[in-house]
């Protein structure tokens, strides 16, 4: 479980995230959700402990990361797998050593066994044909689903995804829900995805967190989301609804 | 922004910082396992990749050396031989390793911050950290280790070069045999030299590596930042490299 507690952070004297609070239970998918520059992605950071908070904590499985040695946080950072914006795959490497890499660092496997999960890990995300390609020969998709393929190599309890949609085309984004949620309920794993898709949020999600203005203005289920009438997260879900016509009236409240 | 920060503030906390990035960088040092295959690659990038260029710099340093000595100091009063007796130690206590160490900083330096530069920027880093691994041991580690390494080996092979290159366009040009530059060579040759131009070597290659690490480490702003890191790991690295050069000789002649 993860728990953030009154979490404050500030960037060149500026309030990113304020008296931020919430909740991960195990095994449950949970959507962050808010404006760009709402501070979704700065609290991701903070819950692997890639960004120090001012005030406040984090706790993994009881373990205020902020409170341990670096030693120790690497230790805490094994249980996770993070899915970059723009899939952080080391372009040096072909799409086989990317998702190789974590094996071949933190287990004992042989080559070969190292090769086999590979395999298995690039057929999870439907790709098992491009281990010899290199990051720069895939398209953005295909660069997010091999992340995704290192992401969950070690096996992690925790996989956090920031914005793993935005950039894609709906039908490529639509497979990346699919993903997102098969290898949740395949794996068995908490997963944290911060998003501005609703599509998304409706689609893999099972409780919505909404940051508005660096605050946590709303947390809920997805039921809850549908039926709740607070006026600012109806707006923010509204302009994500498909619509047709003046752009200037789009993501008005529904009286 | 007040003088005393320009001055004193702001230069003492980037020297902090650099101390504290080594600090946590060489904490992993006995992790080799982790680090190996990336500092062999390194080996062969900073190192054998560079000897051309690093030869080429070099004959044409010990060329023009024995030119301007020649056309200098040449007379019917001076023996040929003092040519041999000033190129030399020229090229061993000084030349090769500045040669050699500008040369990487351009080359090298600036390689070092783009490609760090790069990985910070794309979160390359971050993800490496996420992973669970200590970046700093993983990426300045090999970088630092194969710069000490290598660079008193291209300095070896710049003196040589340079000193045969030397000698050849002085037999050549007819200026000097090379039997004489050789024997002026000789004359005021001192173990130490070589010595001291390995440990300059070694300097030289710590400060450009260790320097361009930390500068393509702490990179941001997108593509605009990696150029500013590039440009500033190769304008520092030459600039303390002169410093280092200045302080080594005023330590060690």
């Amino acid at each position: 479980m993860i728990e953030i507690r009154n979490l404050h952070k500030q960037f060149d004297g500026r309030d990113v995230l304020m008296d931020v609070s919430l909740d991960v239970h195990d095994g449950e998918t949970l959507a962050i959700i808010g404006r760009s520059g709402s501070g979704k992605s700065v609290l991701l950071k903070h819950i692997v402990g890639l960004l120090n908070p001012d005030s406040g904590r984090v706790l993994v499985d009881g373990v205020d990361i902020n409170a341990i040695s670096y030693d120790e946080l690497r230790m805490v950072r094994r249980n996770f797998g993070v899915l970059f914006q723009g899939g952080a795959l080391f372009d040096s490497m072909s799409s086989f050593d990317n998702v190789a890499f974590p094996l071949r660092l933190f287990t004992q496997m042989t080559e070969e066994e190292i090769s086999e999960e590979v395999q298995i890990c690039l057929s999870m995300v439907e790709l098992p044909d491009v281990g010899s390609v290199f990051p720069a020969d895939l398209s953005g998709g295909m660069q997010k689903r091999v992340a995704l393929a290192r992401a969950v190599a070690l096996r992690p309890r925790y996989i956090l995804y920031d914005e793993p949609t935005s950039g894609l085309d709906p039908e490529t984004s639509n497979t990346i829900d699919v993903l997102i949620k098969g290898l949740a309920d395949q794996l068995n794993v908490t997963s944290i995805v911060v998003t501005h898709d609703m599509h998304s949020v409706l689609s893999i999600a099972d409780r919505a967190a909404f940051i508005h203005q660096g605050r946590m203005h709303w947390t809920g289920t997805i039921q809850e989301l549908h039926e709740s009438d607070d006026q600012t997260l109806r707006a923010f879900v509204k302009a994500n609804e498909y619509f047709i016509g003046d752009p200037a009236e789009r993501g008005q409240t529904a009286s | 922004m007040s003088i005393a920060r320009i001055l004193i503030v702001d230069p003492l906390s980037s020297l902090g910082r650099y101390g504290q990035l080594l600090y946590q960088a060489f904490l992993t040092l006995g992790d080799v396992r982790s680090y190996w295959k990336n500092f062999v690659q390194q080996m062969v990038s900073i190192g054998l990749e560079s000897i051309p260029i690093i030869a080429l710099a070099a004959a044409f340093s010990g060329m023009v050396t024995t030119v301007q000595t020649a056309y200098q100091l040449v007379s019917p009063i001076i023996p040929r031989n003092i040519i041999g007796a000033i190129v030399v130690p020229s090229m061993i206590l000084e030349l090769a390793a500045v040669v050699t160490g500008f040369i990487l900083a351009g080359r090298v330096g600036a390689r070092i911050a783009a490609e760090l530069g790069t990985m910070r920027v794309t979160e390359q880093i971050d993800a490496l950290e996420a992973m669970g691994l200590n970046s700093t041991g993983y990426l300045i580690v090999p970088r630092i280790l194969a710069g000490v390494v290598m660079f008193p080996c291209l300095y070896l092979i710049a003196a040589f070069v340079g000193i045969a290159g030397g000698a050849g366009v002085g037999h050549l040009m007819g200026l000097i045999p090379i039997t004489e530059f050789m024997e002026g060579a000789r004359m005021f040759f001192k173990p130490f030299d070589p010595v001291f131009g390995i440990i300059k070597a070694v300097v030289f290659g710590f400060i450009i590596t260790s320097l361009s690490c930390y500068v393509g480490y702490n990179t941001s702003g997108g593509a605009e930042g990696v150029g500013k890191a590039t440009t500033q790991a190769a304008v520092s690295s030459c600039i303390f490299l002169l410093v280092a050069d200045l302080l080594l000789a005023i330590t060690f002649l």
